[in-house]
């Protein structure tokens, strides 16, 4: 967050300045990172409260998750910017176009990680790919992967629950966005989009692919900077509702009243989480801090697992928006073979773990 | 007077780019009519697969996040 500055035409920032000011950058990062926790503590014992109170407890907790998440975030959503920055719709339609099912799938999921993505162009995007030849499942598999696998949820999951739950995330979010996209291939659901878009050719492609090849590595950093700057004007306040949310849990919620609902015990906790998270729509930013504090407090982490990817993946808003280009028959095989695969994984965890 | 087509379903960033796109105009002084198309099939159908998309004489020449300063002055003034 140090680096916003704009560079003002007549006083060019060169090169170097930018390399340098970036490792810089990195050093103070680590530096500040390491100290979090020991400050937060520390900031905690001047307030007037008794140690190990409840509120200490959550005021601790606030103080120590919100400042190490922005950091995270940060980090690696400025990383991401820039190597998006190397990707676009475009070149990833070219890859794809023609790819027969099954490693085409396994290509799409993998590209809709790292694709600049918004889902607001789901529309353009799906008629983009369809019209070019992509498979109606590959480009499922696209559609699933990219919301759902995306740097903020694993740098939360990352932040609050620890790594080895992030990268199962990862690993499960594939692996549905990959099996749900060639299960709706292999169903033969071309006849069931619009009209309209079975007949549309869409003009030329946009340039915007030969002017990426041309980026300098400056460039490519101002688009990390702009990514981060615009994933924090739309996460920031759902961070901090969020983990005032899971501190205020973590500190008064009883332990066994979570235990009973979101227990690995109770069955129907499974398909009821999915059911809960499907009109839920909220970033991931905004429902991990709970998911975190749920875990705390004896919530099996297949349940709030699934809770947390029926949240993400499977949104009503979303539906809305692709209801344009599907059939309601269509849109309705997408759900259940997202939920099904959603379901699996979090029964899945509640037996494992 | 130069059409300019800025191509976003109604997301924040295809307001901002309508704005970009008239703020450089003025600064040019060129005159230019900016219209947004918001629905997705007439996205689609301008080859814009991610959003905003910029046209300008009925020429697309940006796709995807919002637009860099430098470059929109060079495509209006083109």
């Amino acid at each position: 967050m140090t680096m916003q500055t704009h560079a003002t035409p007549g006083r060019r920032i060169p090169d170097w300045a930018w390399h340098v000011g970036l490792v810089a950058f990195a050093v103070l990062w680590w530096a500040v990172y390491h100290q979090l926790a020991p400050l937060s503590e520390w900031i905690t014992s001047l307030l007037p409260l008794a140690p190990a109170s409840h509120t200490a407890e959550a005021i601790a907790f606030f103080l120590y998750d919100v400042p190490k998440v922005m950091l995270l975030l940060t980090l690696i959503v400025f990383a991401m910017g820039v190597v998006r920055s190397y990707f676009s719709a475009e070149k990833t339609r070219a890859l794809l176009s023609g790819k027969r099912e099954g490693v085409g799938n396994v290509l799409s999921a993998g590209l809709g990680i790292v694709t600049p993505f918004c889902s607001c162009s789901a529309v353009p995007l799906f008629i983009g790919f369809v019209s070019a030849g992509v498979p109606l499942g590959v480009t499922f598999s696209f559609l699933i992967a990219a919301p759902m696998v995306n740097e903020v949820a694993l740098v939360l999951l990352f932040g609050l629950v620890g790594w080895t739950v992030a990268l199962t995330y990862l690993a499960f979010g594939l692996g549905i966005a990959i099996v749900a996209g060639f299960v709706i291939g292999k169903l033969r659901l071309e006849g069931w989009l619009q009209d309209w878009v079975r007949d549309i050719h869409t003009g030329a492609s946009a340039p915007g692919l030969v002017d990426g090849a041309r980026l300098t590595m400056v460039d490519r950093y101002k688009l990390g900077i702009q990514a981060v700057r615009e994933i924090f004007a739309k996460v920031w306040i759902w961070i901090i509702l969020g983990i005032a949310m899971g501190a205020l849990i973590h500190g008064y919620v009883p332990e066994d009243l979570m235990v009973r609902i979101m227990g690995a015990d109770a069955w129907w906790s499974v398909p009821a989480a999915v059911l809960l998270g499907i009109p839920m729509y909220t970033n991931a930013a905004g429902v991990i801090p709970i998911v975190e504090a749920l875990l705390g407090k004896g919530a099996a982490l297949g349940t709030v697992l699934a809770f947390m990817m029926s949240v993400i993946a499977l949104s009503l808003p979303e539906m809305i928006i692709l209801r344009q280009v599907l059939t309601l028959r269509l849109i309705a095989v997408f759900v259940g073979v997202v939920a099904s695969g959603i379901l699996t994984v979090g029964f899945l965890f509640n037996a494992i773990f | 007077m130069k059409q300019i087509k800025v191509y976003g379903p109604g997301c924040q960033r295809c307001d901002t780019t309508a704005e970009m796109v008239r703020g450089a105009a003025e600064k040019l002084g060129i005159a230019v009519e900016v219209e947004k198309v918001t629905d997705a099939r007439s996205i689609a159908m301008a080859g814009v697969m991610s959003t905003p998309g910029i046209s300008i004489d009925g020429k697309l020449v940006h796709a995807g996040g919002l637009p860099d300063p430098a470059k929109l002055d060079g495509w209006l003034t083109a």
